[in-house]
């Protein structure tokens, strides 16, 4: 069984800025990291590797330093890895990055599954995933906390979503993003670090995954960013105090002074 | 300061940083308080392929030695020596059988030891024989083809966590030094039992309890080498393990370096942060050049001691015995820096200073060091035909 792994190297937030003047991130100077939920992703993976033996493979998309984030990733167990790196690529929206993921995920070929976390903490989209199995076509679940093999075709998944918890039974090839539920990432292993450095990494560009210009990068891109700002405080929230039933009266109040419809 | 790591040595130093960080730091305060042995973490360092850095690539290791092991404890340390020493334990339970245990004794127990599968334990002291070795009053008393082991150990690291100890018990008493023995013991055998877990002023994360042998009958297989050699092994034993002290005596005053620092750098009194009075400048240099003083000797005594060197018994104690006192000074500074919050629960260097004494009293006291280096000198001098007036 194949299992593909979508990672993404972020700026730290910790060290994150905002250019006043043009308001987007300021990158420059600031360390990069693997995004948080894709290491979740990556061990999702590698659980489900050590339980029933697995192919993993880790895929990214950025400038050839992403490379350093493929490298922790193999410290960490994964099999191998690709980079997908080309000028063409860059200014890529969400759509326009899950094309060529979905390039790239053709070319390795017969893949059963794609992990992806449930979204970069950089650009806080969520949309990767999804666009990534709409595009290749297949079924997918988000925002997964649990999930094992069901069966040699389908895997079982347990969602949690604002409403409640939901169990899904999808048919593979399949696409899931996860929850940090499915378990902590684990630290890499000095054999693993050390083929890891010796690993060599197929960079890919656009010729090799089958793409033209127009449908990757900014030009491939439906959206672009106009404008990065943080929204404006609302001051008009009140905090209820006291006993539930106390709120509860509070609140009655406040909604009838409101002219709420129906009270 | 560069000591010319090689890059797999510089690779085990990141990787236990790294665990050090992410996974120790978080919970030691938890570990100390609750006085919980870290199962689950040694269970991380299992995954992590560190037990095995200094054991051969033939037993599953990475055919590291001593250095190796020293920077991966001092990583450790950093962060927790109750944590450090459980990791470090196993290593020193597994040294008699690395260093004098047959070909089958090896491949029986090396590859679980250095996958971290399984914990190993190193038992000597009694109640009755701590410093004094030879008074030691377990018994092994041959019977067939089984050793039967009475006798009660005491203190021991990894005690009742441990699958693995090497025992050093009298098998002729009439021999005096020449007639202890050590013997492999595992978890379940027959007549092996445990006393309760001792509470702790420091390391309260590892776990020390009393071996209760009664009537243990052990296959003779499970002898060390020859009836005998049991004090030579725990010797050598030391010889190998020493250093490894002294590694965690580096990393607990480097961890406690690290933090006076930074709050020095915080803490405004008088209108500027305390960094910038001489009086504590004094102090935070003088806790940087010891701590740098214990890795270079630390870093230098294992690469010496990998090529198995004739005084290596005298650079061993050196090892144990200066960098387990520069972490105590340290760590004591480091309280001193911090003041009142020094002496609170909230800040870790409270758990440091605490858990530095034991540096100085386990694995041999510093005193017996001591002894050892002044022995080893007049035998060295005595060798020697010129005069030096």
């Amino acid at each position: 069984m194949k299992i593909v792994v979508c990672i993404k190297q972020v700026p730290d937030a910790k060290n994150v800025r905002i250019d006043p003047n043009t308001h987007t991130l300021v990158r420059q100077g600031v360390e990069s990291i693997i995004n948080p939920f894709d290491l979740f992703a990556v061990e999702a993976a590698l659980r489900l590797k050590d339980r029933h033996g697995a192919h993993v493979t880790a895929v990214t998309m950025g400038p050839p330093q992403a490379e350093e984030a493929l490298r922790d990733v193999l410290g960490r167990g994964v099999d191998d890895a690709v980079l997908l790196s080309d000028r063409a690529f860059a200014g890529a929206d969400t759509w326009a990055t899950a094309t060529a993921l979905a390039a790239a995920i053709r070319k390795i070929g017969d893949v059963s599954l794609i992990f992806c976390g449930k979204q970069a903490i950089d650009g806080d989209t969520a949309q990767v995933g999804p666009e990534l199995a709409t595009i290749l076509d297949i079924p997918y679940a988000t925002f997964v906390k649990e999930l094992d093999l069901d069966g040699p075709d389908h895997l079982k998944v347990v969602r949690r979503t604002d409403e409640g918890t939901e169990i899904w039974r999808l048919p593979m090839p399949a696409l899931i993003t996860v929850l940090r539920e499915v378990g902590d990432p684990r630290v890499p292993s000095l054999k693993h670090k050390m083929r890891a450095k010796k690993a060599s990494i197929p960079v890919w560009g656009i010729r090799d995954v089958g793409l033209e210009e127009d449908r990757v990068g900014l030009s491939g891109s439906y959206t672009q960013v106009v404008r990065v700002f943080s929204p404006p405080r609302r001051s008009d929230r009140v905090m209820l105090q006291g006993s539930v039933e106390e709120q509860v009266e509070q609140l009655y109040r406040y909604l009838k002074e409101a002219k709420v419809p129906g009270l | 300061m560069n000591y010319f790591l090689s890059e797999e040595q510089k690779m085990i130093q990141e990787l236990a940083e790294q665990i050090a960080r992410e996974k120790v730091r978080p919970v030691r305060a938890q570990l100390d308080e609750a006085e919980e042995f870290p199962t689950e973490l040694m269970e991380i360092l299992a995954q992590s392929d560190l037990f095995g850095v200094y054991i051969p690539e033939e037993y599953g290791g990475l055919g590291g030695g001593i250095l190796e092991n020293c920077l991966a404890v001092e990583q450790l340390a950093r962060a927790c020596i109750g944590v450090a020493t459980s990791f470090a334990a196993s290593g020193l339970g597994a040294y008699p059988i690395l260093l004098y245990g047959s070909e089958e004794q090896k491949a029986a127990y090396l590859p679980d030891i250095a996958a971290g599968r399984r914990l190993a334990a190193f038992a000597v002291t009694e109640s009755g024989a701590g410093s004094d070795v030879t008074a030691i009053k377990t018994t092994a008393v041959k019977d067939g083809d089984h050793y039967i082991l009475n006798g009660t150990k005491q203190w021991i690291t990894n005690g009742g966590e441990a699958d693995i100890y090497s025992v050093l018990a009298v098998t002729d008493k009439t021999k005096g030094p020449r007639g202890a023995s050590f013997f492999i013991v595992e978890k379940g055998d027959p007549g092996f039992s445990f006393g309760k877990k001792e509470k702790k002023l420091g390391i309260r994360a590892s776990a020390t309890r009393e071996l209760v042998f009664q009537d243990c009958r052990i296959p003779k297989e499970r002898l060390i080498a020859k009836e005998g050699m049991g004090f030579i092994i725990a010797m050598k034993t030391f010889d190998k393990s020493r250093p490894g002290i002294g590694a965690l005596g580096v990393g607990l005053a480097q961890g406690a370096l690290d933090i006076a620092v930074e709050y020095a750098r915080k803490r405004i009194q008088f209108g500027k942060p305390i960094i910038s009075f001489q009086a504590v400048q004094h102090k935070l240099a003088d806790m940087a050049t010891k701590t740098e003083a214990a890795r270079a000797l630390i870093y230098c005594a294992a690469r010496h001691m990998d090529t198995n060197p004739p005084d290596a018994s005298k650079v061993a104690a050196m090892c144990k015995v200066f960098a387990s006192d520069v972490a105590m000074e340290v760590t004591t500074e480091a309280v001193q820096i911090l003041g009142g919050y020094g002496y609170m629960r909230d800040y870790p260097v409270e758990k440091m200073f605490r858990d530095a004494k034991i540096l100085q009293i386990y694995e041999g006291t510093n005193e017996i060091q001591r002894n050892i280096i002044g022995q080893e000198l007049n035998k060295e001098y005595g060798r020697i035909k010129e005069t030096f007036f």
